[in-house]
């Protein structure tokens, strides 16, 4: 009904084509229009093999884009080729099937390649109120412009290409209202770990999470990426925020934004870009900004989680499965129940991935890192979103700062983050990670990792412990 | 893609929540360009250890639970990653259902995608299945006809998508039956794009 829809349920209804099921409201199944996909060379060989097979075509190969990220090396000499076979087969099917059906590829060697939702932004190919599904569950990250992004797995990459549809189920919608301001010291990052700590690792789940309050508008765009990036974790399919002038800024003068012209007209429709002042949200979860303080996971799923002055929890003290899980994840994680986390010594430091990669988050860990040195025994690597992050980053000489400190200034590609390449953790290893997920052998095999902010990151790397930045008096 | 109307087999208790695809399919197993040898991996480090020996202690590792088709998963089972590589190893692995009380998102629509059977249960439902396959072997049969799970001492209706059980059953095309809309897809386009005339461009 016009004047009671969520800023979701707007975007889902312009981009319907049909109803399947003709129920309203969520659980709706409906053929959807989508404007635009990325494509990795890890979850879309299979999608390509699809079509071929069945002789199809690719319904509007410009609206793909492929990026090569995920098993790339990140050595500082670039190479298209890989020692390793499964990788250098990937890559190499990867750009034949760009060059069969016309989809344009950014290969290693590219010089705006980098983490495919690094690289969609960084060329303003995002914009308000699209629809973008892509193979990779961090498409997500979208939902700071405004824009509908999830992930989907490789049989709906093909539907998608194949018919610029996919066959869609209406999510519920649900809302994180977040008032006040957060802290100095206190990042995106924090928030929305302290929000998954709040609801749980399934939250969210089967909703499109609105993020709305003073905490989110005064937020930079790369903020809210970090936040719609890392809804994920806590089960929502679909992350947004409301697009407002930063967004437009923020797109403006990129290769691909859109061109000058044509601005007032799309400008004219992303005014209606907002959930009605009464629309009705199926969830509602409040938080307080300025209660938020820096955040450290200390398990094995993205909410065991704590604040940086916390402990190691007691699994005695907890009910049930919770309890369970604690005891499991302690044990792979090798801690000791009750310990300071602010004990717990590191091996690694790992600041990339498209959670906490751009910019503004190199900045922050630069910020600390400057006139510092890593700990002994620390090995600490970054790893910048994109070669244009990387290309920025330099231009301002945050490299400069992150090499005297000891930190391996590399390329960019998805990395330590889900170790696809040879950026692995060794079993037992412990490592400080800017990324979002903690799983058992995310980082390799055995390998043990405590996700913070970029800030955070780097506080570690100096101390060799987890740390709190805010002793470090750099924090913005 | 198999059909899937009556299936009987043992069910395997993994009741442990938030069971991510990373777990379900080692990253070492994604370097494929197509959909086999992914039995292999299914929940790789935890079927074996450092040494490659198979973990006796895990479920699917006890030769009392040998060829089982279903699992009975704990809360939020499949989340993380979306790589469909998870459903297509449960899938080779002769798995064809699984019953639990709720799944992510991502997952869920790939399991349709390929035949795997996901069953919602409500937790006190679930509770005596997960009870009696932890106890010992459950034999149970999965009977998508008519909803129902039978098993020794019990019988339980379940819900399921009318749709998705139309095409579990009968192992539908699903990119052939969109493009059977092509021509509302390419009106749709027109009146869109028309509107949105920068997105026809590059
Ligand atoms: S950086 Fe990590 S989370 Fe992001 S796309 Fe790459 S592997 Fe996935």
């Amino acid at each position: 009904m016009a004047g009671r829809r969520t800023l979701y349920d707007k975007i889902i209804d312009r981009h319907k084509v049909m109803s399947i099921n003709h129920v309203r409201g969520p659980g709706e199944s409906l053929l959807l229009y989508v404007d635009r996909t990325v494509l990795n060379e890890y979850t879309s060989p299979q999608a390509f093999s699809g079509l071929r097979g069945a002789g199809r075509g690719v319904w509007r190969p410009e609206t793909a884009l492929g990026v090569i990220d995920h098993v790339n090396s990140t050595a500082p000499v670039r190479d298209n080729r890989s020692a390793d076979r499964g990788a250098a087969r990937q890559m190499a099917y990867f750009i034949e099937n760009g060059r069969e059906f016309g989809i344009e590829i950014y290969d290693v060697l590219h010089p705006l390649q980098g983490i495919e939702h690094v690289v969609l932004p960084d060329i303003g190919w995002v914009t308000p109120g699209l629809v973008i599904a892509a193979g990779d569950s961090h498409t997500t990250t979208y939902g700071a412009f405004g824009s509908v992004g999830f992930g989907i797995g490789t049989s709906d990459i093909e539907h998608l290409l194949a018919t610029q549809c996919l066959v869609y189920h209406r999510l519920k919608t649900m809302r994180a209202g977040v008032d006040g301001l957060l802290a100095p010291g206190v990042t995106a990052k924090d928030l929305i770990m302290a929000l998954i700590r709040r609801i749980g690792a399934s939250g969210a789940s089967g909703h499109a999470l609105e993020f709305t309050g003073e905490a989110i508008s005064a937020m930079g765009v790369e903020e809210r990426m970090t936040i719609c990036n890392m809804a994920v974790e806590c089960g929502a399919r679909v992350a947004l925020v409301e697009p407002d002038a930063k967004v437009r800024t923020y797109m403006a003068g990129r290769p691909r934004s859109i061109a000058p012209h044509h601005l007032d007209r799309a400008a004219a429709l992303w005014a209606d870009l907002r959930s009605d002042a009464d629309a009705r949200f199926d969830a509602e979860v409040r938080l307080d900004a300025a209660t938020v303080a820096p955040m450290v996971t200390w398990g094995t799923s993205p909410d065991q989680a704590a604040t940086i002055d916390g402990h190691v929890p007691d699994p005695g003290s907890l009910r049930g499965a919770e309890a369970s899980a604690a005891r499991q994840a302690i044990d792979y994680m090798g801690l000791v129940p009750g310990m300071a986390l602010a004990d717990i010594r590191v091996d690694r430091a790992f600041i990339g991935s498209c959670t906490n990669a751009r910019l503004s988050d190199l900045r922050d860990a630069a910020r600390v890192l400057k006139g510092r040195k890593v700990a002994d025994g620390v090995r600490a690597i970054v790893s910048p979103g994109s070669s244009t992050v990387r290309r920025e980053a330099e231009a301002e000489g945050l490299d400069r700062i992150f090499i005297a400190a000891g930190f391996e200034w590399r390329q960019s590609g998805c990395s330590m983050c889900l170790a696809m390449n040879d950026d692995v953790l060794a079993p037992g290893e412990r490592c400080a990670s800017s990324t979002n997920r903690n799983f058992e052998g995310r980082q390799g095999s055995g390998g043990r990792t405590h996700l913070m902010s970029p800030a955070m990151v780097a506080a570690a790397a100096v101390r060799g412990r987890l740390a709190d930045v805010r002793d470090f008096g750099a924090v913005r | 893609m198999t059909v899937f109307e009556v299936v009987d087999g043992i069910a395997a208790a993994m009741p442990a929540a938030n069971i991510d695809t990373d777990v379900i399919m080692p990253k070492v197993f994604l370097k494929g360009i197509d959909r086999s040898g992914l039995a292999a991996g299914l929940f790789h480090d935890l079927r074996f250890d450092d040494q490659g020996r198979p973990r006796p202690d895990f479920v699917l590792n006890r030769p009392d639970h040998a060829g089982a088709r279903f699992l009975l998963v704990g809360p939020n089972f499949g989340c993380g990653s979306s790589r469909e590589h998870a459903v297509w190893g449960l899938r080779q692995f002769g798995i064809r259902a699984l019953i639990g009380t709720s799944f992510a998102g991502i997952f869920a629509d790939n399991a349709a995608n390929n035949g795997l059977l996901l069953v919602s249960l409500a937790p006190d439902r679930l509770m005596p299945l997960m009870a009696a396959a932890e106890a010992g072997p459950l034999s149970l049969e999965i009977d998508l006809t008519d909803q129902h799970i039978r098993y020794p001492g019990g019988d339980l209706h379940f819900e399921v998508d009318e749709r998705l059980r139309h095409s579990l059953m009968s192992g539908l095309d699903r990119i052939g039956e969109t493009l059977t809309h092509a021509e509302r897809i390419r009106a749709f386009e027109r009146d869109y794009l028309g509107e949105r005339p920068w997105l026809a461009e590059r």
